[in-house]
């Protein structure tokens, strides 16, 4: 049985506000033969200076210490990838450390970025991550990400992760799923959504027309999974800049991109999934222990906590996110999302441990129209829009840049600039991606605050990155 | 002639002999969409790693004697007193006390059963099981935590009552020397190499 003192129960509090005020990301795509990643890192600083109408040689000298996220060193068979990078960048003599906690790489280097500032550390600081999956072939790619799995007790198994992550997924879909038809549609929208948004987005490589139909007749790789329900191998970069509040005025002055509070928190939970106890479920806000009292009973094999149904890293990096900014019930507070789409069925997963819907009743989120830009069934603005992006499923998944790719797409959405970026034709041009004739504006309007999940593996760690309008905070002194 | 690399250890000090890695040369990337100029190089790597078990050797040595050990926290201070880890765990992660270990091949026997279960299409590189890969996670009556493995016999289902199977004919002292069968599976549906 987990139980907490009250001192790890701390509320996260920042010594002083910190802000994000611009970003860029590469290109991402599944192979970049002509490329090395520094082009792809070079690209998206770029990018985020360009945001704010900067050289890349007048922003560098705003930037006082980098965080670098790459998860796999060995995918590139290059250690210290960061200084090569941080190198390349022209960013030496400045002080640098490189960040690695799985898929949720990209968020733990903002977290990183985000402390040194809220500390006093540095006034301005870079987080960029990226991935490089294309240096060895599909199965040996496989075999490297699964040696994130333990190499004593899982790894051996099969040198497959899907296999450690899907028995997971299986128990979901048995015990919360009730291996409905329904359900199993339900997982197959959420992928026809995921690769349809991505049609709209130039960065993505994963953008698909495709139906409901498309995905449940792809290939099986571990039931109820199919090929279209998986998420992508990705390589590309992309990068973030967070300021105090002086700095980010200063650099934002007269440029359309407005300084966002940024908060960012953190969970973690066993690497192996075998080594989980079962534990009482931490509540966010929007919840009571009564509404759990019957889980069991309405989901038989449900009343273990977290099981293998749940991520329990989730619900605590948005149990103490949500309090840090005054998050009450991130249905009303928040506006637009990114979660960390790997598979269909952890989409769903995360919209209950992020407390989107009461834990057994994350189908919802997606049949009631929720999660969608419109909502299907009415016509009017979705409540709240999910992987505009496409996410990891229709956009990317360059591990270590794939949590940063997340914020620089709700960032793009609070500066009311999605439209401009993700419509320009000459970014469409310049990424030999051919524009789609029924290209939609997908800004949300009137953002002012948004979520990112960024997740690893079986659930060994996750960041909630929490993003505001300065001006539509929740919460004074948070 | 090559030959396998082999360590072992006296004096607290590693011992090898043999080919602990094999030279193959670059070979060059070029474009074939552009008058195959240079893109880039192969770079070959044949490795062989040098790995402790630590205080779990005696996990992975029991599972070629037929036996499935697991540790239990005794330290009666401890708010976890009592748990029993399975994957075994040399200290308790709540006390960090080193835990005692105990033989839980009879409780397996009688008490596990599937938590869970995948059955998966693909493998990666230097997979040696078959596929399509049975993974099972597998419940103990007691038992705080659930053990991963691989049902070698029949289909896998949730709640079905699983019988531990040992490699104990030319062990692989890996976790791939303890198996899973059906409960009520015959001595001779059992693959080579593995008893009861």
């Amino acid at each position: 049985m987990i139980t907490f003192s009250e001192q790890q129960l701390k509320v996260p509090k920042l010594a002083r506000p910190v802000y994000l005020v611009t970003a860029g990301q590469s290109k991402f795509d599944r192979a970049f033969p002509d490329k090395r990643t520094e082009d792809l890192c070079v690209e998206a600083l770029t990018q985020a200076a360009e945001l704010i109408d900067k050289t890349p040689a007048e922003l560098k000298k705003y930037i006082h210490t980098c965080y670098y996220g790459h998860f796999a060193d060995h995918f590139g068979d290059q250690l210290l990838g960061e200084a090569v990078i941080h190198d390349r960048l022209g960013l030496d003599p400045l002080g640098t450390i490189g960040v690695k906690t799985g898929g949720a790489t990209g968020g733990s280097t903002i977290w990183e970025a985000m402390k040194a500032v809220a500390s006093g550390y540095s006034d301005c600081t870079l987080a960029m991550g990226w991935e490089r999956m294309d240096e060895v072939p599909t199965d040996e790619g496989n075999f490297l990400i699964s040696c994130a799995a333990d190499k004593d007790w899982e790894s051996p198994l099969g040198h497959i992760y899907t296999g450690y992550y899907a028995v997971m997924a299986q128990k979901y879909w048995k015990v919360f799923g009730k291996e409905e038809d329904s359900f199993r549609k339900t997982l197959a929208e959420i992928a026809v959504k995921h690769r349809g948004y991505a049609r709209f987005n130039p960065y993505a490589h994963g953008a698909m027309d495709i139906t409901v139909e498309d995905v449940l007749n792809s290939p099986v790789v571990a039931h109820p999974l199919r090929v279209l329900d998986c998420c992508l191998m990705s390589v590309g970069a992309a990068c973030v800049i967070v300021c105090d509040e002086k700095t980010a005025m200063e650099l934002t002055k007269n440029t359309k991109n407005k300084p966002l509070r940024i908060w960012v928190s953190a969970g973690s939970h066993t690497l192996r999934p075998a080594d989980r106890r079962d534990m009482e479920i931490p509540l966010l806000p929007n919840e009571t222990a009564d509404q759990y009292k019957d889980l069991g009973e309405r989901f038989p094999g449900g009343e273990r906590y977290p099981g293998f149904t749940g991520f329990l890293a989730a619900r605590m990096a948005a149990w103490y996110g949500y309090r840090m900014c005054g998050i009450t019930d991130p249905m009303e507070d928040l506006d637009v999302i990114e979660l960390h789409d790997a598979f269909t069925i952890s989409d769903v997963q995360t919209y209950e441990d992020i407390g989107l819907r009461p834990y057994g009743e994350g189908r919802d989120f997606v049949e009631s129209g929720d999660c969608y830009h419109t909502n299907p069934h009415t016509g009017e603005p979705g409540r709240l829009p999910s992987n505009l992006s496409g996410g990891l499923i229709g956009c990317m998944h360059a591990v270590g840049a794939t949590g940063i790719m997340q914020v620089f797409e709700i960032a793009t959405h609070i500066w009311n600039r999605w439209g401009e970026i993700h419509g320009d034709d000459n970014l469409w041009k310049k990424f030999d991606r051919e524009k789609p004739a029924d290209w939609t504006d997908l800004q949300v309007k009137d953002a002012k605050r948004g979520l990112t999940i960024s997740h690893a593996g079986v659930g060994s760690h996750v960041t909630a990155t929490i993003l505001m309008d300065p001006d539509h905070l929740l919460k004074e002194d948070a | 002639m090559s030959m396998f690399g082999q360590v072992y250890s006296k004096n607290k000090q590693y011992k090898i002999k043999g080919d602990f890695h094999h030279l193959t040369p670059n070979q060059p990337i070029r474009d074939a969409d552009d008058g195959w100029k240079l893109l880039g190089v192969t770079n070959p790597r044949d490795l062989t790693y040098i790995h402790s078990y630590g205080g779990e050797a005696v996990f992975f040595e029991s599972l070629s004697k037929g036996k499935l050990m697991a540790t239990r926290c005794d330290n009666s201070e401890c708010e976890g007193h009592g748990t029993i880890y399975q994957p075994f765990r040399t200290y308790c992660m709540d006390c960090l006390r080193k835990c005692t270990v105990i033989d839980m091949t009879d409780l397996a026997k009688k008490t596990a059963k599937i938590h869970t279960f995948m059955v998966c299409e693909r493998s990666g590189a230097f997979n040696i099981l078959n596929t399509p890969i049975k993974f099972i996670n597998v419940e103990f009556d007691g038992v705080d935590t659930i053990l991963m493995g691989y049902l070698s016999v029949g289909e896998p289902e949730i709640g079905m009552r699983v019988v531990p199977i040992f490699q104990t004919l030319n062990p692989t002292s890996t976790i791939l020397d303890l198996s899973w069968v059906p409960d009520g599976t015959a001595e001779k549906e059992l693959p080579e190499g593995f008893s009861f």
